[in-house]
């Protein structure tokens, strides 16, 4: 194809082709054509499932009794709202995304800080640290339901007896909170791989130059190494809180949500509803208001990231 | 306002000698340009003298006191690293006084010291800008007003030009100049810029392997090399090298053979006996193109300066580097007979000493700031 030599945009007003300095077009059919497939697909992939879900929140659909059918209107959402159960698990919900991100950057900025420096067995610790990552959750779950926090035959129990205190029954007394511990100890790590990357990537010089203007460890820390991971510390942050949201694995294996509903969060209610109530309909509606929750929190989140990543 | 003294400085790095004990006395408001090839240690010498690198053996002394186990921000010093080491998130004013901010000083005095600082670097209105919004002349500015404002006895600069183009190199090294004579500081300076050293520097100390070789003004490094390695690593184009034999040598002079004729070069030549082997040392300079001179090369190379030219020159197996002016219409391959001022000779031992000059030359005690106007009222 020949070119013109003077810039097409003077010859085709008002079409969408743009031209770069380099000729390249930008926009236009052709590169419809080769997008197509793979947003088409990703749209359905996205679309059906959610299409299907709101269309189910406002049926009537119960498994046990399929005679009940038919439109629904806002019937299961009202029932859901006004469900004290609902705001009990979205505030677990909260309450668990919440701690397990403030102990998990906390925890793993600290521990980056930590692994950062030389010791002996540096990298068998750095290892070992990592390890809980990789543990699937249902296994580390039960590894500390049976083994460690188990009244009788956990190590923390005997722990306790070792030192003459009372063993506490941790999924009965503090369900949440035993969960919490659990989910933190599996995510601190990824936090510390992410951050003690970004650790490496601090510039030496400017730690030298913050020690001549007599920063100690502390302001070092403060004021050079904490800014500096502010991107990554963001990245972690909207990275886990995606996965947090729909913990259930955990919960499932351990405390099933209990007791009463001291442990259920948005995921977990979700399956109540739907696979030991059988209201499917029910159950649909509560999934579409956890999609809505994940956008309002998604939405905040993004933006300062994003805002954090510009600068 | 401080003198600095390094007595027999040893640095070890598990095992491997970096600095091998060196001597140093820096006096008050002297500019002090530590040169050497990559690797000679003049970093590491650097950042002992920082704080920020322990010392193996010896001592540091600043104004007389040993201030081997101070920390790095207790000795009084600033450094400006070469890769600037600004703090990224904080702004120009922020890095200036993070120093001050540390030491807890109140806000409005922090201010007016970054402000005064600022005043002197040009960088007033850059003071609200982040690092990665400014040039890189204006991030070397502020990297020295960082330095500034803390007010040291001693300025540490870590090679701080080689980051910048060379046009803004030029500008920034008479900065540097007017800022010394303006703050009236010592200042040390490390880099392996020749013409750095040259035209900043009151004492030059070069090293080499961890060793110095020859501490000395500019005028004195360059006429009266101490030894081969000194009178080749300073100036540019390097020194030429020939092996020559004595025919004669007295505290008068050494005469020696050369392919064309002997010459007599103005040296003590005690300890000197004819037939002994020494290298003679001509700079490409003192060169000049002879159709009469005693020696003959071939042509391998022009280079063109325009006001310079540079001719590299083949005989034999010796190779000579010559320095003609800008319009010399030679060809390679031509060949050409050149000849030089034997006053300008340099004579080294087999072990590369240098034999001494009988008359010292007249511009090496000269002072640097005899080179330039000076800002300063009352001065000359």
């Amino acid at each position: 194809m020949i070119r013109p030599h003077f810039p097409t945009r003077f010859l085709q007003w008002g079409t969408p082709m743009r031209e770069r300095t380099s000729g390249r077009t930008v926009g236009g059919f052709r590169n419809l054509f080769l997008q197509g497939p793979a947003v088409t697909l990703l749209l359905l992939w996205m679309l059906v499932p959610l299409g299907m879900t709101l269309w189910f929140s406002f049926q009537r659909y119960n498994l046990i009794n399929p005679m009940i059918s038919g439109f629904a209107g806002w019937d299961n959402y009202t029932y859901l709202l006004t469900d004290p159960a609902l705001w009990t698990a979205m505030g677990n919900t909260l309450l668990l995304v919440g701690w397990v991100l403030a102990i998990s950057v906390i925890g793993g900025t600290l521990l980056a800080v930590l692994f950062q420096q030389e010791f002996f067995g540096r990298g068998i610790a750095r290892l070992l640290v990592i390890a809980p990552f990789f543990v699937m959750p249902t296994v580390g779950a039960l590894v500390w339901k049976n083994m460690l926090m188990h009244p009788v035959n956990g190590v923390f129990a005997w722990l306790s007896n070792l030192l003459g205190l009372p063993v506490i029954d941790w999924f009965s007394s503090m369900p949440l909170t035993s969960i919490i511990i659990i989910v933190s100890w599996q995510w601190m790590p990824f936090a510390l791989l992410i951050l003690l990357t970004a650790i490496q990537s601090l510039d030496d010089d400017q730690v030298e130059a913050a020690r001549m203007d007599g920063a100690g460890p502390l302001a070092i820390f403060w004021f050079i190494t904490l800014p500096h991971l502010k991107r990554a510390i963001s990245v972690v942050i909207m990275i886990e809180m995606i996965f947090l949201l729909t913990i259930f694995a955990e919960i499932f294996v351990t405390t099933s949500g209990g007791p009463g509903l001291a442990s259920t969060n948005l995921a977990y209610f979700i399956y109540i509803r739907a696979l030991l109530d059988f209201d499917v309909g029910g159950a649909s509606a509560g999934g579409v208001i956890a999609i809505i929750l994940a956008n309002i929190v998604a939405i905040f989140l993004i933006r300062t990231v994003a805002k954090n990543l510009e600068t | 306002m401080a003198t600095l003294q390094l007595n027999n400085i040893v640095k070890d790095f598990g095992g491997t000698q970096v600095i091998k004990g060196v001597d140093l006395e820096v006096k008050d408001r002297e500019f002090v340009v530590f040169v050497g090839p990559s690797g000679c240690g003049k970093s590491t010498l650097m950042r002992m003298i920082a704080g920020l690198e322990s010392t193996t053996s010896g001592e540091i002394a600043i104004d007389g006191e040993r201030i081997n186990e101070v920390g790095p921000a207790d000795r009084g010093l600033a450094m400006v690293f070469q890769s600037y080491a600004l703090y990224p998130h904080m702004s120009v004013e922020d890095n200036m006084g993070f120093s001050l901010r540390l030491a807890k000083v109140p806000k409005a005095e922090r201010r007016e010291k970054v402000l005064s600082a600022a005043r002197i670097l040009q960088l007033e209105p850059l003071l609200d800008r982040k690092p990665r919004a400014l040039s890189g002349g204006q991030r070397q500015r502020v990297a020295i007003g960082r330095a500034i404002v803390r007010n040291p006895s001693i300025f540490l600069f870590d090679e701080p030009l080689s980051n910048l183009d060379a046009a803004l190199r030029v500008q920034m090294r008479i900065e540097l100049a007017r800022l010394h004579e303006e703050l009236d500081a010592t200042m040390i300076y490390v880099t392996h810029d020749q013409i750095e050293a040259m035209t900043m520097a009151d004492k030059i100390v070069v090293l080499q392997d961890g060793l110095v070789e020859q501490i000395g003004s500019p005028m004195a490094l360059y006429h009266h090399p101490c030894n081969r390695f000194v009178a080749g690593f300073i100036g540019s184009p390097k020194m030429n090298f020939l092996d020559v034999e004595v025919r004669e040598a007295s505290s008068e002079g050494i005469n020696v053979a050369l392919p064309g004729g002997d010459c007599r070069v103005p040296v003590d030549g005690r300890g000197v006996s004819a037939g002994d082997t020494l290298t003679l040392g001509i700079r490409p300079e003192h060169l000049k193109l002879d159709d009469e001179g005693p020696l003959t090369g071939k042509i391998v190379v022009i280079e063109r300066l325009g006001g310079v030219t540079s001719l590299y020159l083949e005989h034999g197996d010796s190779e000579w580097i010559l320095v003609a002016d800008g319009d010399v219409a030679h060809r390679v391959h031509d060949q050409v007979r050149f000849s030089f001022d034997p006053t300008c000779g340099h004579l080294f031992k087999g072990d590369g000493e240098a034999l001494d000059h009988l008359h010292r030359h007249p511009l090496v005690d000269i002072d640097r700031k005899q080179n330039r106007v000076s800002s300063a009222p009352g001065d000359q």
